[in-house]
């Protein structure tokens, strides 16, 4: 095979390339850092209380090497991801004719050898066009954000992993690659929501991450398994651009419970949206996600939007067919995996959105408005909208990683506004003449917090940047941050006609309804819930913005908020992202139009739906969708949920601004207890501690002290003792047959067993007489029963 | 196979450690002089070692069979011959053997007390390992295979930590013991079928009429059940398979850190390899056989055996406090999966064999499961032996820098150790199975191979996968996480240069494994589908 790097077929392998070995050279050359006392360091807002230990502190140089390699390679992936997509696009039928190429990886057996390979087909397409450049943004964003940590190196070493994780999977042809991408995103979360690693609320969440997922990532290697047991292939082509592949899995009964008619098709199918479930965060998974913001901001926006939680629903997405082997949602009949994914999907979008309601942290709102995104598309394909799933997952992961900047903004604002705070009381504090933070236009990195080093440690600590009740009238501070949030919070609150969040969200509903005016179950839980759900998230959007940025500052960092001049570095690299992500966030829904929609149809989608249109052709043998006829009352109802939530957050949070020292005006609506019971998740965490964590932590003390120790252990001793006390037996009878008898050569005798006896520990014959007899014992039996059967 | 000045290559790797061995006993005390030489005596040997497995990569039979060497009559009254070669499954095991031992020998340059000896040790270690590794004859194997221990237990006797006599003397007696029973069995099979050549037993012993009196006046079934479990016990005490397994967390816990590299590494191979060469060839009937009161054969009765290791072995290892403990555990864990993927060859080369009796062959996707999980199977040796070696190599180092190994009394060490944590956290992933890594591949082919043929117990298994996730992150999470414990703020944590110098070819291995596994894996699939196409026709 002639690999050649101009062709469209080997153009994929080097999607993923430029990050990894960002990631390489990042860590074996350009990470490099140097003592530094680490009184003046802060971790993520935390100061370990280390007094003035040398820590290692990256070198100037070594930041900004590794942010110059690992941005470029980003830029890499970018450019050649674009190249594809613009081929893609002007590629007679792309979809029958895709881009790709394998090697031969895995031989087993003497059949031919298992293929790892790349593709690029109108879905991946899509991801293609909207990963590199989120992720680009959050690179940019995290040169200004991470610039006083001390550990900024090895943050673009793991980031630029996490990016080429992501493209990885994405541009894999086989679920096999998928899962190594999958995985290896897993281990990057872990690493960076736990990357103040010194704080004990960070590698907590990364543990919980990790230990979450990895609950759903064992069954879905069964899945795995299972399916390349069944099929012979993991390659995407082969299983879901076949169409009889697909009828053998349908048609076959499952292992272990075929009994309860679910075909192999079925189980795998389970077995993958359970892998899902725990990526993507769904119900009774989703635990995770919300504490995944103790990372820092940056890889908040890299999970949320971009990459991990996405991965799981582009993994739904990819295998599809499999989920609707055997069945039709369209015409009413559901699989067993497709009903698992309504039913978890539309709970979690609505179960989620009530949380979010009740939260305070600014991210915490986001985190769980993600889990209830996630649910939309979930629920939207678990009936069927494949497209319009697809859809929401490409605009949702627009305004996110905006709305995650744009809070991370705020908080670094929140910050910046405190240590003026402190300034401002104490002006006699500070080194070495440090630099007021909004003059600083060095970036210099550890210089500029060191003012902050001999703060009081209960000052800093008491007031949490983070909590939407210490903020308010931010939109005078920050006005960029504040009209970007603004666009992405109403993009996800879905404001009609001029947000991509619209379209979307609207899209499902109409697949929805539709299914709902044919009488079918699922399609009608899912559209109400989602309808209400959508109602929710346009009103705690609205709470969010309203307590962030309206009316007076609540708190002195709030009065003193700000992200530093307009010329620091540090505020533009985090400006940026935000400006660059607007217009998607607004805009991207034009895509998706569908055609028949009054005045924008005839638009944005004169002939036909594009983005349908381009999607659906990585199916097309497999699977027909109709495009829906348009309906009037998906659309209000779109209207209505939207402009409803909206106008009540409105009405509550704008229009009468929380005033210092207030009540947030929810508690009273909600009852003190329901509150506090959405603000503290339902009190799941407590429910998962006590059910699984407890039970696990008693087992694995149980093994160690009572099966290991205990009996097996126990079991050797005891015989061990029992051969001590025959010997012990046999040398009184000795000592007294031979005393009888007279001395001499018995005595000879007794000192040299004494002398073996005593040999080492004193034990090596009695463990060797115990394994001995044991060993007879257990084989005497099994000769006699198994030589009884072998002569049958 | 190529010769070295005159002799076969296979018997160079038998005796080359032995020699040098002898040599470095014999040099004058300097320790320098001594670690220097064992080195390069470890690294020829390692070089013969890599280049019997790529000579065999090169000129393997297209069945997959062996590569020998001449046998020469050794033993002729008892009928064994000094017959020695190589297939796919044993050259990735030497190979595996001439790695480890060099950097084994690299790490103990911290030992301070007797070096020469401790050096001779080593190498006469690895005597005993290319021995079984290479043994062609039934009585070659066992000598070398009990020629392992000794070095082994002095390793553990004499530089052991603080439990050493118990640990080792559990260790001997529990080993000894099981190859008593084996002695036995080889021979009754000696006796029985007049030769001690294994693949001549391999293909006479199964056939032995059942309704035949043969030895003392017992059944054919008798001894053949009597030879399976001096077998069977003597290598599920090695690899270890659960409830066989607790002399291993006190023997790893107390050894020198080179001697829980290696006895991770390769010894636990042995049974494994023993179970591979050995035990499934030899009995087909008898796994297939059903136990009467449980109702299972015993290759079913097996799988659960290694079910049980995979889960209690991670629930053990989650709950230990001691740094090589947990990591010890982690072995009862992983060396589980080699155990099913085992479990899963032995019962259809049973099934194949009994088809065979009638002149019919296996199903084809049955004969695939059982190439795929035996391939996994001798995968995960492998890559447990990079692994747990790399595990213990960072365990031992931080043991020998900190002098305890209570995790709890560690934490934080990331920020005075950076590269100690990278590669302690690449270790341990790889050693999780992590996608990209060597230990996923094995892992998914073993389960791959499995789920179809012991559903239940694979589906059981998986909590034991789950739980490897957890006990890895409270490794990592004790070692590296939280500040640091400023106990240790004006200790050096960070790893030296000869562990570094030791670590990078194992962390370079992982990698490779993991991203383009067939480079060992062919060799592999070579030999483990000949072994089952001789029933396929």
């Amino acid at each position: 095979m002639m690999v050649d790097f101009n062709s469209v077929d080997f153009l994929p392998w080097l999607v993923p390339v430029g990050p990894l070995l960002a990631f390489l050279i990042i860590s074996l050359a350009t990470n490099r850092a140097k003592p530094e006392p680490a009184s003046s360091l802060v971790y993520g807002g935390f100061r370990p209380p280390y007094g003035d230990l040398g820590v290692p502190v990256a070198t100037s140089w070594s930041r900004i090497l590794s942010i110059t390699v690992g941005i470029s390679g980003v830029v890499m992936s970018l450019l050649v991801s674009w190249r594809l997509v613009f081929t893609a696009t002007a590629t007679k039928d792309f979809g029958e004719v895709v881009f790709g190429s394998s090697v031969d990886w895995l031989s087993l057996g003497s059949l031919p050898a298992f293929q790892m390979g790349v593709l690029v087909d109108p879905l991946n397409s899509a991801m293609l066009f909207m990963v590199p450049l989120a992720v680009l943004c959050i690179f940019i964003y995290s040169i200004g954000y991470m610039a006083h940590d001390p550990r900024q190196s090895r943050f673009f070493a793991l980031i630029s992993l996490f990016a080429g994780a992501m493209l990885t999977l994405v541009v894999a042809d086989n679920l096999l690659l998928l899962f190594v991408g999958w995985e290896v995103m897993g281990l990057c979360s872990y690493l960076l929501i736990g990357f103040w690693y010194e704080k004990d609320t960070a590698y907590k969440a990364a543990i919980k991450a990790f230990t979450t997922t990895r609950v759903a990532d064992v069954l879905m290697l069964l899945g795995i398994a299972y399916l390349y047991a069944e099929t012979g292939t993991l390659s995407f082509r082969e299983i879901l651009y076949n169409p009889a592949v697909l009828e053998a899995l349908a048609g076959k009964e499952a292992l272990l419970f075929g009994g309860f008619g679910l075909s192999a098709a079925g189980l795998i199918g389970i077995f993958l949206v359970i892998g899902t479930i725990g990526k993507s965060a769904q119900f009774p998974l989703h635990l995770w996600l919300p504490d995944a913001m103790q990372g820092p901001t940056p890889v908040s926006a890299m999970i949320h939007a971009a990459a991990m939680v996405s991965a799981g629903i582009y993994a739904i997405l990819r295998m599809y067919p499999v989920f609707a082997a055997g069945g039709d949602p369209h015409h009413g009949i559901f699989t067993a995996p497709l009903l698992l994914m309504a039913v978890v999907g539309a709970f979690t979008a609505l179960f989620a959105a009530t949380m979010a309601v009740a939260q305070n942290d600014v991210k915490a709102v986001l985190a769980y408005s993600t889990i209830s995104q996630l649910g939309f598309m979930m629920a939207a394909l678990g009936i069927g909208a494949y497209i319009a799933a697809a859809f929401h997952l490409i605009t949702h992961a627009f305004f996110k990683a905006l709305l995650f900047m744009a809070s991370g903004s705020v908080i670094h604002a929140m910050e910046h506004g405190e240590h003026h705070a402190h300034e401002h009381h104490a002006p006699a504090h500070g080194i070495g003449g440090g630099a007021d933070p909004h003059d600083a236009h060095s970036h210099d990195a550890h210089a500029e917090h060191g003012h902050d080093a001999h703060h009081d440690a209960h000052d800093s600590h008491a007031f949490d940047p983070q909590d939407m009740r210490n903020m308010g009238g931010l939109d005078k501070k920050i006005p960029v941050t504040y009209w970007t949030f603004l666009a992405g919070g109403l993009s996800l609150a879905g404001f009609p006609l001029i947000t991509a969040g619209f379209w979307s969200k609207d899209e499902i509903l109409a697949d929805a309804w539709l299914g709902t005016t044919e009488g079918f179950g699922p399609h009608a839980l899912v559209f109400v819930m989602l309808a209400v759900a959508a109602f929710m998230t346009a009103f705690y959007t609205m709470r969010q913005i309203g307590l962030t940025f309206k009316g007076e500052a609540r708190t002195e960092p709030a009065q003193h908020a700000g992200l530093g001049g307009q010329y620091d570095i540090i505020s533009q690299t985090m400006q940026l992202p935000l400006i660059i992500l607007t217009p998607f966030a607004l805009f991207a829904g034009f895509v998706g139009v569908p055609k028949d929609f009054p005045i924008f149809g005839s638009i944005f989608a004169s002939e036909h739906n594009p983005f349908k249109y381009f999607v659906i052709e990585s199916l097309h043998p497999v699977l027909h969708f109709e495009a829906p006829a348009f309906n009037w009352f998906p659309v209000l109802v779109s209207f209505a949920v939207a402009l409803g939530g909206i106008y009540l957050g409105y009405r509550m949070y704008w229009v009468k601004p929380l005033k210092a020292g207030e009540e947030d005006p929810m508690i009273k609506i909600l009852g003190g207890d329901l509150y506090t019971t959405l603000q503290r998740r339902y009190y799941m965490d407590e429910l998962y501690v006590l059910l699984f964590v407890q039970p696990s932590q008693w087992i694995s003390r149980q093994v160690n002290e009572f099966v290991d120790k205990g009996i097996i252990d126990s079991v050797l001793h005891g015989i061990a003792r029992f051969f001590t006390w025959v010997g012990d037996l046999t040398k009184v009878l000795n000592a007294w047959l031979i005393d009888g008898v007279g001395d001499g050569i018995p005595r000879w005798i007794f000192q040299a067993g004494g002398w073996l006896r005593g040999a080492q520990t004193g034990k090596v014959q009695q463990y060797l007489l115990v394994v001995l007899i044991a060993a007879v014992v257990i084989g005497v039996i099994f000769a006699l029963t198994a030589g009884a059967v072998t002569a049958q | 196979m190529f010769p070295i000045f005159g002799f076969d290559a296979f018997s160079v790797l038998i005796f080359a450690p032995a020699l040098f061995a002898l040599l470095v006993l014999l040099l004058p005390s300097n320790k320098w002089l001594a670690r220097i030489v064992t080195l390069a005596a470890s690294l020829i040997v390692g070089a013969i070692a890599v280049a019997v497995f790529f000579t065999y990569q090169q000129q393997a039979p297209a069945d997959g069979g062996y590569l020998v060497a001449p046998a020469v009559p050794w033993f002729e009254l008892i009928g064994a011959t000094w017959h020695l070669g190589v297939d796919g499954v044993s050259a990735a095991m030497v190979l595996l053997t001439g790695i480890l031992t060099p950097l084994a020998v690299l790490v103990s340059w911290e030992v301070e007390d007797r070096p020469k000896t401790h050096l001779a040790l080593l190498l006469l270690f690895e005597t005993g390992c290319m021995g079984v590794f290479v043994a062609m004859d039934l009585m070659v194997f066992f000598l070398f295979y009990e020629l392992s221990l000794v070095p082994m237990y002095f390793l553990i006797n004499q530089w052991g930590g603080p439990k050493r006599e118990y640990a080792s003397t559990k260790f001997m007696i529990y080993s000894i013991g099981g190859t008593l029973g084996m002695l036995l069995a080889t021979q009754l099979i000696g006796f029985s079928t007049g030769t001690f050549d294994i693949a001549t037993i391999a293909a006479t012993w199964p056939q032995l009429a059942a309704d035949q009196p043969v030895f003392l006046g017992m059944s054919v079934a008798t001894v053949k059940a009597l030879a399976f479990i001096g077998f069977f016990v003597a290598f599920c005490i090695k690899v270890p398979v659960w409830p066989f397994h607790t002399w291993l967390p006190d023997a790893h816990g107390e050894a020198p850190t080179a001697g829980s590299m290696l006895l991770a590494g390769v010894m636990l191979k042995l049974g494994a390899y023993g179970f591979v060469r050995l035990v499934v060839p030899f009995f087909p009937d008898v796994w297939i056989a059903n136990i009467p009161l449980l109702g299972i054969n015993v290759a079913t009765m097996f799988a659960i055996l290694a079910m049980l290791g995979i889960v209690l072995g991670a629930f053990a290892a989650y709950g230990q406090n001691d740094i090589k403990r947990l990591v010890a555990y982690s072995s009862v864990n992983h060396m589980g999966f080699v155990a099913i993927g085992l479990a899963v060859m032995a019962l259809l080369y049973g099934q194949a064999w009994e088809l065979a009796q009638t002149g019919s062959v296996l199903a084809a996707d049955a004969a695939q499961n059982a190439i795929i999980a035996t391939n996994g199977a001798v995968l995960q040796m492998f890559n447990h032996g990079l692994s747990s070696a790399a595990m213990f190599l960072l365990a031992g180092g931080i043991y020998h820098k900190t002098h305890t190994r209570d995790i709890r009394e560690y934490g934080g060490l990331w920020v005075k150790a950076p590269v100690f944590g990278a590669i302690f956290i690449f270790t341990s992933m790889a050693s999780l199975g992590l996608p990209g890594l060597n230990g996923f591949v094995s892992e998914f082919l073993v389960v791959r191979g499995a789920f179809p043929v012991f559903t239940v117990i694979t589906l059981i298994s998986m909590i034991g996968l789950l739980f490897t996730g957890n006990y890895i992150l409270k490794g990592v999470r004790t070692v590296l996480h939280g500040p640091l414990n400023m106990h240790w703020k004006d200790y050096n944590l960070e790893l030296e240069r000869h562990e570094l110098v030791a670590i990078a070819p194992l962390m370079a291995l992982m990698l490779i494994t993991g991203l383009v596994p067939n480079w060992i894996l062919t060799v592999i699939n070579s030999s483990v589908t000949g072994i089952f196409s001789v029933f396929m026709g």
